[in-house]
């Protein structure tokens, strides 16, 4: 307990497709997201969580903000239900197309409305871009420090915060406030919310902001598609790689990998 | 300053000397270079670092940045992206490649946004289409897809998977320019790096041969059986994510979306079922060879060689195989 009004905590929340669901064409290169549920990125309920048990902690407050279609407002909410404060929703059609450039700008521009913040909490990436560039790039349009990969947070006092950022080997990190985490899986398991607070959350507000609402903070042709440095050209699904494919079973397949990790050499 | 074109390559540090992947790197910006007409540059950042600048022309530089410092011996994200977004607005390279490695992909999208340019992450291959532009390829949704990926403005930046590149033959007769930089001040704007803390138990991206359990094993002490079969191959013990969040083994042996992505010679998957997660994360290895009882199980849609059977009986009767087939060998010879 160090302030008075504890910690001002926005966390990052990105909607994604469940990845074990999502159909691929491999004829056309098309991602057919609607066989798929969507789902709040994995990795950025542990950036939740995180944000929570801070508050739970130390007081404050947290506020969640994604970017995305009107339906990425389900994420918001069950974000509130989970214990946030506040939801905010970037959405309009001038930011839809954006590259990690565009969004990390989108993104840094309602942080910077928002005007009071501590801590910035991400995942490490997200299960449909992959890239996990998103996180650093906000922090750079800020001008705030980063920790990426953070699989725990040592200590946090009024002036900086203390983190383990996890890259193969592990580094300590001290950070001043205000900063900006991406978090890994490592970090906390995420807690769920409960049916109660899932209606009651059903109720609450999410505010939802578009390009012109940002304009005092990042100018729209920077934002969404135009804004974007780089295009995607082409999508290839690659059919299952070029594997043998051959199965073995019953009693001679001992002697059929054997002889395999022989003649290919593994057998020193 | 310069009217040539080239292609910047950073060259990360690790604690053995040079990263590998900085050879890699340099592999493929010499065959651009080449096809381009372009010269390849190199920068390498750290501590004590001077007497390696002369590896990166051996692998293809014609010209290093060596800056060497003992304030640049930590890792922060804010002193090497400041040195570097200041080289490469003074060198002005068309394409900035780093290695997609845990430090490059942390440290690559803060130099793109103080660029102001497009960066693509984890890259799987580039290549130069016939207006010379650079496609750049990599997976996306969990490794279900691969895009390909065009920037639109400079430098073309990109983080480069690990063994994916093939460095060219190191030939010491090679020359090259190195240039020495001693920057006054360095920067380090609100992080401390308190240091390593740990050392990772294996290093899997590095490793050629992984023994990797999931699911199908029913306790920790099971494990044993793969440490076996991998020390007969010279090998390491990998392990899918409900292993790791068992708590049976750490997160360094971890294969898959959310741990390592690796490409060894050979990656044996006992008791692996396949979630679109864990084929992320191997599905490049050169050889895959999968067991597992059930038929239907999706590793052996991407296996080379499957076994349907119960890992139970099959490895220790592989195992007892191949020592006396090692026996058998040592006699012999």
């Amino acid at each position: 307990m160090f302030m008075s009004n504890g910690l001002r905590i926005v966390v990052l929340l990105k909607q994604v497709p469940d990845i074990e669901k999502v159909r691929f064409d491999v004829e056309t290169g098309r991602i057919d997201r609607s066989s798929a549920p969507a789902e709040t990125n994995p990795f950025d309920l542990n950036a939740l969580e995180a944000a929570l048990q801070i508050k739970e902690k130390h007081g404050g407050e947290v506020t969640v903000i994604s970017m995305g279609p009107k339906q990425a407002e389900s994420s918001l909410r069950d974000a509130l239900a989970r214990g946030a404060d506040k939801a905010i929703l970037l959405s309009d059609p001038k930011l839809a197309g954006a590259d990690t450039i565009a969004t990390a700008k989108a993104l840094a521009a309602a942080i910077r409305k928002i005007s009071n913040y501590d801590l910035i909490l991400c995942g490490e990436k997200t299960v449909d871009g992959d890239t996990g560039q998103v996180g650093p790039e906000v922090a750079e349009f800020l001008g705030l420090p980063h920790a990426a990969y953070v699989c725990e947070i040592r200590e946090i006092t009024k002036e900086k915060i203390t983190v383990v950022s996890d890259m193969g080997d592990k580094y300590l990190y001290e950070l001043k406030l205000p900063a900006l985490l991406t978090v890994t899986k490592e970090l906390n398991s995420p807690r769920l919310p409960t049916l109660r607070d899932l209606l009651k959350a059903r109720r609450l507000p999410v505010e939802v902001w578009t390009a012109e609402d940002l304009s005092e903070y990042v100018s729209p042709n920077e934002l969404g598609y135009e804004g974007s440095k780089t295009r995607v050209v082409k999508v290839v699904i690659p059919t299952t790689e070029h594997r043998k494919g051959i199965i073995f079973r019953g009693d001679d397949a001992v002697e059929r990998i054997a002889k395999i990790l022989l003649e290919e050499g593994f057998v020193a | 300053m310069s009217e040539l074109k080239g292609i910047l390559v950073y060259a990360e540090v690790a604690e053995s000397g040079i990263h590998p992947i900085s050879f890699e790197l340099l592999g493929k910006a010499r065959e651009i270079a080449d096809k381009l007409d372009f010269k390849v540059w190199s920068v390498i950042l750290g501590h004590n670092i001077s007497d390696k600048a002369s590896e990166l022309i051996y692998y293809g530089a014609d010209k290093v940045y060596v800056y060497d410092d003992e304030r640049l011996r930590d890792l922060n994200v804010i002193t090497y992206k400041t040195l570097l977004t200041a080289l490469v607005k003074e060198i002005k390279p068309e394409i900035f490649l780093m290695g997609a490695t845990p430090w490059g992909r942390n440290l690559a999208p803060r130099i793109a946004a103080a660029l102001n340019t497009g960066l693509t992450a984890d890259c799987t291959d580039l290549q130069v289409d016939e207006n010379g532009k650079i496609i750049q390829i990599r997976p996306a949704f969990t490794g279900n897809i691969l895009a390909h990926i065009e920037t639109v403005s400079k430098p073309v930046m990109a983080t480069i998977r690990y063994k994916v590149m093939k460095p060219i033959e190191r030939n010491t007769r090679r020359k090259g320019e190195i240039i020495i930089r001693r920057p006054e001040k360095i920067e380090a704007d609100g992080i401390k790096c308190l240091g390593k803390i740990s050392r990772r138990e294996v290093n899997l991206p590095d490793a050629d041969v992984i023994v990797a359990g999931g699911r199908g094993l029913k306790k920790k002490e099971d494990l044993k059986l793969l440490e076996e079969l991998a020390d007969l191959l010279g090998g390491v013990i990998g392990a899918s994510r409900p292993l790791v969040d068992e708590g049976w083994i750490s997160k360094d042996h971890q294969v898959g979306f959310s741990g390592n992505t690796v490409k060894p010679k050979l990656y044996i998957a006992c008791g692996i079922s396949g979630s679109p997660q864990h084929l992320a994360g191997m599905r490049d290895s050169r050889m895959i060879i999968a067991i597992n009882t059930d038929p239907s199980a999706p590793i052996f849609r991407h296996a080379d060689y499957g076994v349907v059977a119960d890992l139970y009986e099959f490895i220790p009767r592989l195992i007892a195989l191949l020592k006396k087939v090692k026996k058998h060998g040592k006699q012999g010879s």
